[in-house]
């Protein structure tokens, strides 16, 4: 069911959430209860004046009861239906109604997302560990010292316990042996446990560092007062955000508040606020131009910007010369994927292949609520300029919501093609859990 | 005179062991530790079983294994694979490279009695 024929259904919800009868909301709505019934099973549309005075009485935006569920909670219970082996032909036909399902039950939904992560987090902390008993050179050299040292006692221990005589010289020879081999089983087991030791904080390096620098990212609003104001530097905060954070996750923090530090003194929050209101809109190639900056740089800084200072709330997306994402702020109904990579058909990659070159594209994102997105992108150089070296490009996208909405012909785009329900999409490289698309023959 | 049995393992007591064990059980048993010049000890001393470790100093048992299958002479000698790794995977790669039997660490002395016994050539 689309999401903007649940409107009646959301209204439903939130008036027994507050506790009310059908028959008193339509006697304060000035409605009969019996057409508000037809409205509460969606058999009626409901918009205008009407919709305005039942989100007052209920208490909640007018967007609340149309619009629903926020498009990343319904991304996130799509990513939780599409895990191999849970998506049986029951949750198959159940995706068709996860608008429905989001928008009747926030709170639930939104449970079950979070569940999702946290087991999503946690499989990737098995496989991490998995890994690291596959690949990790002194985890199995250790590890195969102990195995063989215990097979040569277990050899010489059962030759001396068995019945039957045995010559002197070769009893003498089995007990020196277990004698030896025990002294250097615990020697090795003691080695292994320093190893284990070492590694403190085992458990956070395994579960994907980008994703501890999200989290922290993410609950700080992607910005930092401190640095803008000059009251702390990169350094003591990463460590202060850092202290529970794994080794790695705290470098990259690190690495990127160095970054932000950086970006913040050759664009202080006073001089590009200022250009911002000159100009009106946050459009950074005009930004750049204006303020003689680097484009990548005015992006990131717009992505940081208080939002009383900003028209549209900005998303932003930076991947490496790969293509992975090493930066992900997403919008409500813009999101972006926590894992792999995004859309192929985000100019974000197609920046990659023309550096230097400003993209500009409206987008129209998938979904029922098909939002239109400007998306800017650049690929810039990233790191030192290296003699008979090919350059490293770093590709940014500014994503701002596109109001006008009078493109003529939006680039139709997704998330990911494991949630995309776009069929006849040339960049699909895995396909859809959408029921539709994945009809489609892959 | 008993068989001949070639143990290529790098691991001394585990060799003594495993030498006492198939001696008195009647093999002729020689060792070779090096991995390198595995396959020309196999050649040289043409022995009717190989016992053969999977990390050796030198060379990897799997490719020692690989080289004796692609040769007329070892193609069909019998190998076993001595190995710490016991997972699935490894005993599908020992599989597609050819091995004769397949034996993980730690094992039971009765286990390898009779696993080499199984692998002795029919006279």
């Amino acid at each position: 069911m689309a999401r903007d024929t649940l409107t009646g259904s959301r209204i439903r919800e939130r008036r027994i959430m507050a506790g009310l009868k059908q028959a008193e909301l339509a006697r304060e709505a000035n409605i009969s209860p019996s057409y508000l019934n037809l409205i509460e099973h969606n058999r009626r549309r409901i918009g205008g004046k009407l919709l305005l005075d039942l989100a007052a009485i209920l208490d909640v935006e007018p967007t609340a009861l149309t619009e629903g569920a926020e498009a990343t909670l319904v991304a996130a219970l799509r990513e939780a239906a599409s895990e191999k082996g849970r998506a049986g032909p029951r949750a198959a036909v159940e995706i068709d109604r996860v608008d429905e399902f989001a928008g009747r039950f926030p709170g639930w939904a939104g449970l079950l997302a979070d569940t999702h992560r946290r087991t999503v987090a946690l499989e990737r902390t098995v496989e991490t560990l998995t890994d690291r008993l596959t690949h990790d050179p002194h985890l199995a050299a250790a590890l195969h010292e102990m195995l063989s040292t215990v097979t040569a006692i277990r050899a010489a221990s059962a030759i001396l316990a068995e019945p039957g005589e045995i010559p002197p010289d070769w009893q003498r020879r089995f007990h020196r042996n277990i004698h030896e081999d025990s002294a250097r089983l615990a020697e090795t087991s003691r080695t292994l446990v320093r190893y284990l030791d070492a590694a403190d904080d085992a458990s956070s390096e395994a579960t994907a560092p980008q994703e501890e620098v999200d989290a922290v990212l993410a609950q700080a609003g992607h910005r930092f007062p401190a640095i803008e104001t000059g009251a702390t530097g990169a350094g003591a905060l990463a460590d202060a955000l850092g202290a529970d954070m794994s080794g790695t996750a705290r470098r990259l923090l690190a690495r990127h508040l160095r970054r932000y530090e950086a970006d913040a003194r050759r664009l202080p929050l006073a001089t590009i606020g200022d250009a911002l209101q000159a100009g009106g809109d946050a459009d950074p190639f005009r930004l750049a131009g204006a303020l003689g900056a680097d484009p990548a740089q005015v992006m990131r800084r717009l992505a940081a910007l208080p939002p009383d200072l900003l028209p549209d709330p900005c998303g932003l997306a930076i991947c490496d010369a790969s293509g992975a994402l090493t930066y992900r702020k997403p919008l409500a109904d813009f999101p972006m994927p926590r894992f792999g990579a995004g859309c192929p058909l985000w100019p974000l990659y197609q920046a990659l292949s023309r550096p230097m070159t400003a993209t500009r594209l409206v987008l129209e994102q998938a979904g029922s609520t098909g939002r239109r997105f400007r998306a800017d992108a650049i690929a810039v150089p990233h790191g030192p300029a290296m003699p008979d070296r090919p350059a490293l490009f770093e590709a940014h996208m500014l994503v701002v919501p596109d109001r006008a909405e009078t493109a003529p012909d939006p680039l139709p785009v997704g998330v990911s093609c494991r949630i995309c329900p776009r069929t006849g999409c040339a960049g699909r490289r895995e396909p859809s859990i959408l029921p539709d698309a994945a009809r489609e023959e892959f | 005179m008993g068989k001949e049995l070639l143990l290529i393992e790098d691991e001394p007591n585990i060799i003594e062991a495993v030498s006492f064990l198939l001696s008195r059980d009647g093999w002729t048993v020689r060792t070779h530790s090096n991995g390198a010049d595995a396959v020309e000890k196999v050649l040289k001393l043409r022995p009717d079983v190989v016992i053969l470790d999977v990390m050796l100093p030198g060379r990897s048992g799997y490719d020692i294994l690989r080289d004796l299958r692609a040769r007329s002479e070892t193609a069909n000698l019998p190998v076993m694979i001595l190995t710490a790794r016991g997972q699935n995977r490894d005993r599908e790669l020992a599989e597609r490279t050819g091995v004769t039997a397949f034996m993980t660490k730690p094992f039971a002395n009765g286990e390898m009695l009779e696993a080499v016994r199984a692998l002795a050539p029919v006279t």
